[in-house]
């Protein structure tokens, strides 16, 4: 390993355990490696917008003598007019046009991705079920989905007060629900402790050679 | 204090020490535990397979240095099979703190395989990274009528048209799928404007987190393979036969899950003690 990567894995590692310092308790090493995430992110951040947005979509046009790039420019640099109260009205034209033209790009195909596919999706669990190739294992999983969907919507469903038959449903519903928090928490739980494991990696092996 | 009561009131320092320990230790001793590979994880090994050389995929490497712990072994081996099996990729990162880190891990992985082949990687020809550009909604929507009208550049500010990969190349037509690694909501954007618009075959990896809230559109038919936080990286590296840190994490994983449940059961048994401690006592 040269020496500028030994440096930059050296820095890393302190700073890693700069920040699991905060597990025993808050400390002005654990508060450096927070200001310095956070400075180095925005300042990242900033240069990423200015050269992927600013220089390509505002000065090179610009300076190729497209003038009609001023106009969204002129869009953009009025969203500023929120930072004085007596302007602030002005920051609504550019917001409008932004939020006109995105719902209107993304409602149709946010319906479709979101709510048609998976309408067809649940319709498919029965037409699935009476295809040749259905085996005893799908037909099972075909129907648990198919209850638990429905159980999970009447859960949901308030028109109608949960006694009866639909508060049975709605019970089973609320177990579907749970089962599902479930396998997120467990997911979750794996995420955060591989986080610790790819850190001590890190540190066992790429900071100390220690294999 | 009553035992029970010790074991309700334990400091969570304690707890954060012995995870800690039992991941420090679990790394260093050799041993292995199967991993078993699920149908999703299959499904995106068997499509990249079945491909012929020549054959272009577009991975799009949605996340940044916060996630690469799940996400940088499921990168590493689909690139590996890709580069084996000559499969041209087209290369995104619609995040904005991602491209450097993109960058370094396609370096990564063409030195892995320089080393175990002796074969060179070209960028522009094996390989194209294309960067990143904001708003991801209007990138995928853009790349869908033409790669060029979001990026007329590669990372590297070559122009696209001097590149010889892209040459046969306009749009998603031109690629077998969409395979995307994310940690953001570019995997929702993915679905809705890349598959919902423009039919293109998608797989996706994601993080643990976020892994349960997209196996309905496997079921639905809209992504055709999942890879779920490091379990879905181990199973992927698996595959390829390389085992790398996810296999060796999920090792880890599972030592830490046991003494995660056993403090949950400590923790419930001092719970249990002290409610029946303070029913007596009412």
């Amino acid at each position: 390993m040269d020496w500028s990567t030994t440096i930059a894995t050296t820095v890393a590692a302190l700073l890693t355990l700069a920040v699991f310092s905060f597990l025993y308790k808050d400390n002005p090493f654990y508060k450096f490696a927070e200001h310095l995430m956070v400075g180095v992110s925005a300042g990242y951040w900033l240069l990423i917008l200015a050269y992927t947005v600013v220089l390509p979509k505002i000065i090179t046009p610009l300076k190729a003598g497209k003038w009609y790039y001023i106009i969204p420019t002129i869009l953009g640099m009025l969203m500023w007019a929120r930072l004085t109260r007596k302007w602030s009205w002005i920051s609504r034209y550019p917001l409008a046009f932004y939020i006109g033209v995105s719902t209107g790009v993304a409602i149709p195909l946010e319906m479709k991705a979101k709510i048609i596919e998976q309408l067809n999706g649940s319709v498919d669990l029965v037409t699935t079920m009476y295809s040749a190739q259905a085996g005893g294992m799908t037909i099972v999983n075909n129907i648990l989905i198919l209850v638990g969907i429905i159980a999970g919507l009447i859960y949901f469903f308030f028109s109608k007060a949960h006694t009866g038959a639909t508060g049975g449903i709605a019970k089973f519903g609320i177990g579907v629900l749970m089962i599902g928090f479930g396998a997120s928490f467990g997911f979750t739980v794996m995420a955060r402790v591989s986080l610790l494991i790819e850190r001590l990696q890190f540190l066992l092996f790429d900071w100390l050679r220690w294999y | 204090m009553k035992l029970a009561e010790k074991m309700f009131a334990i400091d969570r320092r304690w707890v954060y020490l012995a995870l800690g320990l039992a991941v420090l230790i679990s790394l260093k001793i050799p041993f292995s535990i199967p991993i078993p590979i699920s149908k999703e994880a299959r499904n995106i090994y068997n499509f990249v397979d079945t491909l012929k050389a020549g054959d272009a995929i577009h991975l799009a490497i949605d996340y940044d240095p916060s996630t690469l712990a799940e996400l940088h072994p499921m990168t590493l081996s689909i690139l590996k099979q890709c580069f084996e099996k000559k499969i041209k990729v087209v290369i995104t990162s619609l995040k904005e703190t991602g491209p450097a880190m993109t960058a370094a891990v396609i370096d990564t992985a063409v030195a892995r395989h320089f080393a175990r082949t002796g074969e060179r990687i070209k960028n522009g020809v094996d390989y194209v990274f294309l960067g990143y550009k904001p708003y991801p909604i209007l990138i995928i929507l853009g790349m869908g009528q033409n790669y060029r009208i979001p990026f007329p550049a590669d990372y590297f500010n070559t122009p696209l048209d001097s590149l010889p990969m892209m040459a046969k190349i306009r749009n998603y037509d031109n690629v077998k799928a969409v395979l995307n690694i994310s940690g953001t909501a570019a995997t929702d954007y993915w679905i809705a404007y890349g598959n919902g618009r423009y039919k293109v075959p998608l797989a996706i990896g994601v993080t643990g987190v976020m892994a349960t809230d997209y196996y309905p559109y496997l079921q639905s038919g809209q992504i055709f393979g999942i890879l779920g936080g490091l379990k879905g990286a181990a199973e992927y590296e698996t595959l390829v036969g390389t085992p790398g840190k996810a296999v060796q994490g999920m090792k880890v994983q599972m030592v830490a899950h046991l003494i995660i449940i056993v403090f949950i059961i400590i923790g419930n048994i001092g719970y249990f003690a002290q409610r029946k401690k303070r029913e007596l006592s009412a």
